[in-house]
């Protein structure tokens, strides 16, 4: 189970590094006579087995977004060219779209490849950042006690109590609506690191609390170590394991704040493919029911979020968390 | 115990006093005002009975200090989104996430708690077999099971897609409008308490396998309590504290989770409504719907402390002394 899910998750991780290599079609180009087409299915058989082809598909009618596929044109994959594993014809207006195209004429696949990159990279830094400010405030309380942690613990309560989205959306929703991608991207870890801290920081300071009236904390201290020292090179590390699945829980919980951030359009702007902005998508109820390849987002999700959670769990009785 | 809820209550009163103005004051303060709705053509004079109206040509403490002379009257202010006082709209949007957030989280504990007692103190199969799904579902966020759950709706026509009443039951007697949400509330209840059944189960599970170990259980036991008994009555409760401790948490992500369903399942409730005012920066009507959300938020972490005290004694007693 745990190396199931850890495979997964390097798979994810390796797709959407290799993105730029794996993917058939660039992000933003448009097929502009494919919105909302079905995924081409990639056949071997015609009359007699082939290489693998696709049939194109021809736009029967605009206004209900029937496509038929050209039986008679056989379009041979081609393989390491233009820089990416498999495409069809660069050329040609008939792309490989593994899983449909979008409301745009983009390819699905293609983006979700691209937007694993940014919903990652946002997600991983966050959780990083956050990891470390929340075991730097949790140990300080514990270390140093008195007012300070009295103070620490209760803003800690505070913002652990407030639900997180609601605090995102203020703190994102006060800032001008159109932002340059760079920007937005600093500003949602910044903002996620903001309310996620408290959770780690209860932690090790409950672990530090302990460890540090244990006989190896004392000893450093009689032989003269430094309060700083013994913070970090002793007390800190007894929390490793702690935060380590502390960081893991934390990856999807962003992940899908900046897929509901995007996806009610506080996040990145459109042109930027993250599975947020995707997912944007399937809010037009009378298209969803013609075109469920647009939810393909929304599984990526899932697998994510499963993957970790079962990651999580392996590690004997993890804590359950609520969030998400 | 009454101390304890007097205690509860001030917090609650500083929750959101603190909150409504925190939001009063990014909405004041954020780039731009509600006269950029007027559009680019509105004339001078108009924006400036706008910003009067709304005290925006006061300074930012000033202002605050009008709202709150004003809110210890019961006057909220007016929403200029909806040209009309904040109060009744905030009610209203309250009241509609408050019947999906309690319909879920009744949902929720009456499953999770019922199959966590099965799975904590068995060992078999369909425990297994639950505890598997509840790890798929914990794993389920609501933005993702409400999307999904849209699409088979729209799919099969099964159910009602989206909304809260459809057009044609808004204007008809009670009972029909009463049925008509009834239909329209399965679908964002199931994407809401799905997630939130699968913890409690989990939760309620962990803690009652270390429950039916404990020394009184084992002695109920052993003084003739037939083991259904021992269980229900001796091991149950014990094991409740972990999951009353989660209960005033389980507001925040309610609201959280609530504001992602409203959205997709296009729910007339507080989600949409706090996005707009905060989008159009309509300043009085975001202070309102951010002190409704604390004022949910006191209430969820309030009832966590009650069922706490109901069920265990021991808090009954730390509380008293």
């Amino acid at each position: 189970m745990k190396r199931a899910a850890w495979s997964l998750l390097v798979l994810i991780a390796l797709a959407a590094l290799a993105a730029p290599w794996l993917a058939p079609n660039p992000p933003n180009r448009r097929f502009d006579d494919l919105l909302y087409a079905p995924p081409t299915p990639v056949h071997i058989f015609g009359d007699g087995l082939h290489a693998p082809f696709i049939n194109p598909w021809r736009l029967v009618s605009r206004l209900e977004r029937r496509f038929e596929a050209d039986a008679s044109t056989h379009l041979a994959l081609r393989w390491f060219t233009a820089g990416t594993l498999v495409t069809a014809d660069p050329d040609a207006d008939a792309p490989l779209l593994f899983l449909g195209a979008d409301g745009y004429g983009r390819d699905i696949f293609s983006r979700l490849l691209h937007g694993a990159r940014a919903t990652l990279a946002v997600s991983l830094v966050s959780a990083l950042l956050t990891t470390i400010l929340g075991a730097c405030i949790g140990g300080l309380a514990a270390y140093v006690g008195g007012w300070l942690d009295g103070v620490l613990s209760r803003v800690s309560e505070f913002v652990l109590v407030l639900p997180a989205i609601y605090v995102a959306l203020v703190l994102r929703a006060v800032l001008p609506l159109v932002l340059p991608p760079s920007t937005v991207f600093a500003l949602l870890i910044g903002i996620f690191t903001l309310l996620g801290w408290p959770i780690v920081a209860r932690g090790v300071r409950a672990i530090v609390l302990v460890e540090r009236e244990r006989e190896y904390a004392i000893a450093a201290r009689a032989a003269g170590a430094s309060d700083g020292r013994i913070l970090l090179r002793h007390l800190l590390p007894a929390s490793a394991g702690f935060l380590q699945t502390q960081a893991s829980l934390l990856v999807p919980a962003f992940m899908l704040a900046e897929a509901t951030l995007s996806y009610v359009g506080l996040g990145f702007p459109n042109t930027i493919p993250t599975w947020g902005t995707m997912l944007q998508d399937a809010s037009n109820v009378a298209l969803l029911g013609d075109a469920p390849w647009s939810l393909a987002p929304a599984a990526a999700i899932f697998v994510v979020v499963l993957g970790v959670n079962l990651l999580a769990q392996s590690h004997g009785r993890a804590p359950v968390q609520l969030e998400p | 115990m009454a101390r304890l809820l007097a205690r509860r209550l001030l917090f609650a009163g500083i929750l959101i006093a603190l909150t409504s103005s925190s939001a009063l004051f990014l909405a004041r303060l954020a780039p731009g005002d509600m006269t950029s709705q007027l559009g680019p053509f509105a004339s001078p004079v108009d924006i400036e009975n706008t910003r009067a109206r709304f005290d925006l040509d006061r300074s930012p403490i000033s202002q605050w200090g009008l709202w709150v002379s004003r809110a210890m009257r019961l006057d909220f202010g007016e929403s200029f989104l909806y040209n009309r006082p904040v109060a009744p709209l905030v009610v209203r949007a309250a009241g509609n996430t408050a019947l999906l957030g309690v319909v879920s989280l009744l949902l929720a504990t009456l499953v999770g708690l019922a199959l966590g007692v099965f799975t904590g103190a068995r060992s078999g199969t369909l425990p297994m077999l639950v505890r598997s799904v509840s790890l798929v579902c914990v794993s389920l966020p609501p933005l993702v099971t409400s999307l999904a759950l849209v699409f088979l709706a729209a799919r099969t026509g099964w159910l009602p897609a989206g909304g809260m009443v459809s057009s044609t039951a808004s204007d008809q007697t009670w009972s029909v409008w009463m049925l008509d949400v009834l239909r329209h509330l399965p679908l964002p209840v199931v994407a809401l308490a799905l997630p939130m059944a699968a913890t409690f189960e989990r939760l309620q599970s962990q803690s009652m396998a270390d429950a039916v170990h404990q020394p009184f259980v084992l002695a109920a036991i052993a003084r003739g309590v037939p083991a259904t008994r021992a269980l229900l009555r001796h091991a149950w409760p014990s094991s409740l504290r972990p999951i009353c401790g989660v209960y005033g948490l389980a507001i925040g992500v309610l609201l959280s989770g609530s504001f992602i369903v409203e959205f997709v399942t296009a729910w007339p409730g507080l989600g949409r409504l706090t996005f707009e005012a905060l989008r159009a920066r309509d300043v009085y009507l975001v202070a309102a719907c951010a002190a409704s959300g604390a004022a949910f938020l006191a209430l969820g972490t309030m009832t966590g402390d009650l069922l706490l005290a109901a069920a265990d004694p021991r808090v009954r007693q730390e509380s008293v002394g």
